[in-house]
């Protein structure tokens, strides 16, 4: 059952209607025409913001209309953005090993103990299992206080590190479920049968059985990707050396106008290059997400 | 067969269910690892810490519970936990709304449903932060769209700065978020749609039911589900809100939309009161999980209601 509900969740229809629309009844116009207002209603605000970022010095402060470069399109709100603190690419190199960063440490962590979940009894299984999905009832944003005595007793505050255990932490309750799940769905005469030619423990986990949930593997590195890419208040909290800085951070310092007066055009900047990995690798793999979205939800 | 082939494994020793029952508990040791120290220890300081006050620099002193007794005095924090409530309530009715139009919109496959299905859901996926930074540029008075469109539009005089005021500033952040998240609600709410037999809706057409009553005693039902889901995860989500509110308002006008999460990140983070704000950390988690145990409650399956 549920796998029909993903299959026939694809945002992309795989239906085909069989007649070609020759005639194009009343309703039909309709369907199309709201369909379309509101996607507009959507999308606006990011191209809006894409297109203005491209605007030059004089315009980038004025309202976006139009929203695109009227005196030709430039890179210089790009050029002003890497010229605060210590450069908008030194902190997108952050956010970007933040990001890489959490989601190899939560496939890693995921798969193990998906893994001893789906295929081992182990003294104390309901409970620990149980633990792990508990750490979803308690929210992070509560434990922040003390997360930040504890980074710093652990020497890992004002750290890329410490960000990437706390993200990975929150990411996996989702994480090693969705693991779980992935290997109960493979059946075990193969493990079997890899085990009569002779691989055992970690080679069988490597070699036999990884490739066949690798779509697991896929949904749980995009999850903690976008998530931490995204990060704001743990980022937030963490970090204080500007050279620190994950994306989030810089572009609220550069809204808030602490680097003197606010430079919208170095905003619109800011906030596309956010984005767009977001957007891109949701396009790329949306089948994944989709799969992680009902994974998380429907079961 | 299985049966068999198990049965030569054991013999020959290839299947090590028994003697693995402990080394296999290294396999879960990363995980328990980090959920130890990056979750257990935390929640338990958290309590440790509430009955300090505990500054950042100097050494903590035992206070008992004038954490708590602090609280019940707290007009700030009880101001800012009715504000939560209030947005979430009005963001949670919006984004049921919002996002049970978009799926009755586009829950049936055609012709470009896809690309639709796909733009309501893009601003799902950039983050809390680039949503707000965006809008706070949209809604900012003098570069933005939102005060510029209204005026040609005629229906303010002037520019005006609907961030100013309380009114319209809340309202700002609410549209924002249901933009950003209302993709989110249709595809949960698509899931339970389409999951509903064709059969059930020929068979009432074939009973002469019209729209409503299929949509009162056909769709209703068979969705309660994922509705009964997505409300649970809109209000545990909106309870925690903070981006939005410190991104584009910095908490203002006059500290009349600061949240709960914002308050106790000024107390612990801006004042370095951290006994204080892990007091405050422990009220919010108490009431936190007074309203998950109360959701499941009464959306719990009630199969004789059915």
């Amino acid at each position: 059952m549920s796998t029909t509900i993903g299959q026939r969740l694809h945002l992309r229809t795989t239906a085909r209607v069989q007649a070609a629309p020759r005639r194009w009844p009343l309703h039909r116009v309709l369907f199309h025409v709201t369909c379309v207002i509101v996607a507009v209603l959507f999308l606006a605000p990011i191209v809006i913001t894409v297109l203005a970022s491209f605007r030059a010095a004089g315009e980038a402060g004025t309202p976006p209309l139009p929203p695109w470069p009227v005196q030709g399109f430039t890179s210089a709100s790009y050029a002003r953005l890497d010229a605060l603190g210590t450069g908008v690419l030194h902190d997108a190199a952050n956010s970007f090993m933040v990001a890489l960063g959490t989601s190899v440490l939560t496939v890693f962590v995921a798969t193990l103990a998906g893994y001893g979940f789906s295929r081992f009894r182990m003294p104390g299984k309901a409970m620990i299992f149980g633990l792990i999905l508990a750490t979803m009832m308690i929210p992070f944003q509560s434990l922040l206080t003390p997360l930040f005595l504890i980074l710093i007793k652990l020497g890992l505050q004002n750290s890329l590190i410490g960000l990437v255990l706390i993200y990975a932490t929150v990411q996996l309750p989702f994480s090693v479920f969705m693991m779980r799940n992935a290997f109960d769905t493979v059946p075990k005469e193969i493990e079997e049968a890899a085990r009569l030619d002779g691989l055992d423990g970690l080679r069988l986990l490597l070699h036999v059985m990884t490739p066949l949930v690798m779509p697991g593997i896929v949904s749980v590195g995009l999850f903690a990707f976008l998530y931490s890419w995204n990060e704001f208040l743990a980022a937030l909290v963490f970090l204080s050396d500007q050279d620190k800085y994950t994306l989030p951070v810089l572009m609220m310092v550069v809204q808030s106008g602490r680097f003197g007066s606010i430079d919208w055009g170095a905003v619109q900047a800011g906030v596309t290059l956010m984005m767009i990995p977001c957007i891109l690798l949701f396009l790329c793999l949306q089948r994944y997400y989709i799969r992680g979205l009902t994974a998380g939800s429907v079961k | 067969m299985n049966v068999l082939l198990n049965r030569r494994l054991s013999r020959i020793g290839l299947t090590h269910v028994r003697r693995r029952d402990w080394a296999s508990l290294l396999y879960v040791m990363p995980a328990l690892a980090l959920v130890g120290v990056f979750f257990l220890a935390p929640l338990g300081m958290m309590g440790w810490m509430s009955l300090h006050r505990w500054p950042l620099i100097g050494r903590p002193r035992w206070i008992g519970f004038a954490n708590y007794h602090a609280i019940w005095f707290d007009v700030g924090f009880w101001n800012a936990l009715s504000f939560t409530v209030l947005y979430t309530v009005a963001v949670t009715i919006g984004l049921m709304i919002a996002g049970f139009a978009l799926a009755l919109l586009v829950e049936k496959p055609r012709p470009g449903v896809g690309f639709y299905r796909m733009a309501y859901f893009l601003p799902v996926v950039i983050g809390f932060a680039s949503a707000s930074l965006l809008w706070s540029w949209l809604s900012n008075v003098d570069a933005g769209l939102f005060s510029r469109l209204a005026q040609l539009l005629g229906f303010t005089q002037g520019r005006v700065n609907f961030l100013a005021s309380y009114g319209t500033a809340f309202w700002s952040v609410i549209i924002m978020v249901i933009w950003k998240l209302a993709g989110f609600y249709m595809v949960i709410i698509m899931s339970g749609l389409q999951s509903i037999p064709a059969d059930y809706y020929e068979a009432a057409r074939i009973d002469r039911a019209n729209v409503l009553q299929r949509f009162r005693f056909i769709t209703m039902p068979l969705v309660r589900r994922p509705v009964a889901l997505a409300l649970i995860l809109c209000i545990s989500g909106s309870m925690l809100a903070f981006d939005q509110f410190y991104i584009i308002l910095a908490g203002g006008p006059q500290n009349q939309t600061m949240t709960a999460v914002y308050w106790i990140f000024n107390q612990s983070f801006v004042s370095f009161r951290l006994g204080y704000g892990a007091a405050l950390s422990v009220v919010l988690l108490a009431i936190l999980l007074v309203i998950s145990a109360a959701q499941l409650w009464l959306l719990r399956d009630r199969e004789d209601l059915r």
